[in-house]
């Protein structure tokens, strides 16, 4: 009883200083990858190769001036950064690295995720609206609106992968998969990833933040370390959806001699290094092409792959 | 998992874990940030001159119609999750049963197209 209960708080400090370290070191990776794209250094000045660089820049916002401005709604105003940031980190708890390596085994992990998630929106909503400037206001309405849109479509594409696997408890769903999911559903997968850059703001979808229409989006008024907890929400987002395509759709910690969590951080930094370089390649799509694609383009064909999904089903066993 | 401890507790502990980091992190960079406010400093944004509008703006209708259809839709996806992880049990009954389900979606969806609630002007 005292064991399990020592293990158990083992495995959420471990779970919770390693997801913040990682998410850290991800503006590092970032920039780096980026930098290295474009023929450039990246940076290299703080430590060897720049690798103190995501400390610095802690610091550093740790100590900044905290600035509220005077038409904002104070409390709301702290309160956002905060709901974002924790919903962003208690996301960890149901993702497993390994066959026994996760904080909670839930059977509705999959549920859990996204009902999480969405509360997510909620606080980048309030920020924009607490600010009590015009380019919050936009950007969080931009925002919200993005995010909800393409959480259905996220939701929705994996609704194929959920039917074959036949559960909603994450690590079941790893077990299912002798061969990966991606096979049985490229569509969905590719969905999935589209929706996911909407769903998190990442270049080419990330409107909120466009930078020559407003400012800096939601977060503008923001500094210090308000401001950095959005960005850390951010990146942990992003850790959160690489995870999900990675269980979902790409057998979790499933591969052959390496041990399970290795696969997993494999699969899932294979996916982060991908969606920088998709930043480092798309210019920015407009606002109204963007949600015309999803609510005319996407929606639809989500929905044609579960019928068809479906019925490929039935047929192979026969029903 | 866990005999001892249903599953929900870790969750618990680190939803606690996250808004005390949240929390204390501000507090303490309170005490060694600087403190420094005035008027021109605390004004809303904008590019280098005084701001002319405020903040309250009018919301687009627009954005309460997109809200509308989230809660639409997403209620669908709920009720699909469930069907989607017993489906392979229940056979071409489940399938007969969801298939009308989206069509009765689909007419919705398509009368929203047609009014023209997807289009972004």
């Amino acid at each position: 009883m005292l064991l399990e209960i020592g293990i158990a708080l083992l495995k959420i400090i471990v779970v919770f200083a390693l997801a913040l370290l990682t998410v850290a070191y991800l503006t590092y990776i970032e920039r780096k990858v980026i930098g290295h794209m474009q023929v450039r250094m990246g940076p290299m000045r703080v430590g060897p190769h720049g690798l103190l660089q995501p400390i610095a820049d802690g610091l550093k916002l740790f100590m900044k001036e905290d600035i509220v401005p005077y038409e904002a709604y104070r409390f709301t105003f702290y309160f956002a950064p905060i709901l974002t940031l924790v919903t962003a980190l208690i996301l960890f708890a149901v993702i497993p690295f390994d066959k026994h390596f996760a904080i909670t085994r839930l059977n509705i992990g999959v549920m859990y995720i996204l009902s999480i998630a969405s509360v997510g929106v909620l606080g980048i909503l309030l920020a924009g609206w607490a600010s009590g400037s015009k380019y919050p206001i936009l950007g969080g309405l931009r925002s919200a609106a993005q995010m909800l849109s393409y959480e259905i479509f996220l939701g929705f594409s994996i609704i194929g992968a959920l039917m074959i696997s036949g559960s909603l408890d994450l690590v079941k769903i790893v077990e299912s998969q002798h061969v990966w999911n991606i096979v049985y559903q490229p569509v969905a997968f590719v969905i999935y990833i589209i929706a996911a850059l909407g769903e998190i703001n990442r270049v080419p979808f990330d409107l909120p933040e466009a930078e020559t229409e407003l400012v800096a989006g939601f977060h503008t008024e923001y500094s210090g370390m308000k401001f950095a907890y959005f960005f850390l929400a951010e990146y942990a987002n992003m850790i959160i959806v690489c995870s999900m395509a990675t269980i979902l759709f790409l057998g979790g910690w499933r591969g052959p001699v390496l041990p399970g969590f290795v696969w997993f951080l494999i699969k899932l930094f294979a996916l982060i290094y991908f969606f920088i370089w998709v930043r480092a390649t798309f210019p920015r799509y407009r606002y109204d092409q963007f949600m015309k694609i999803g609510w005319k383009i996407m929606l639809p064909i989500v929905l044609a792959n579960i019928v068809v999904t479906g019925v490929v089903m039935m047929m192979v066993q026969g029903g | 998992m866990y005999h001892a401890i249903s599953e929900y507790v870790p969750v618990l502990i680190l939803l606690a874990l996250a808004v005390g980091f949240g929390v204390v992190t501000l507090l303490v960079s309170f005490l060694v940030r600087p403190n420094d406010p005035y008027p021109d400093k605390l004004s809303p944004y904008e590019c280098g001159i005084d701001p002319f509008t405020t903040g309250k703006l009018q919301i687009p209708v627009r954005f309460f119609v997109i809200v509308m259809l989230f809660l639409l839709f997403d209620v669908e996806a709920v009720f699909m999750y469930p069907w989607a992880a017993v489906y392979k049990k229940i056979g071409w009954y489940g399938f007969v049963e969801m298939f009308l389900f989206i069509v009765i979606l689909l007419v919705g969806y398509i009368y929203a197209w047609a009014k023209g609630a997807l289009e972004w002007e």
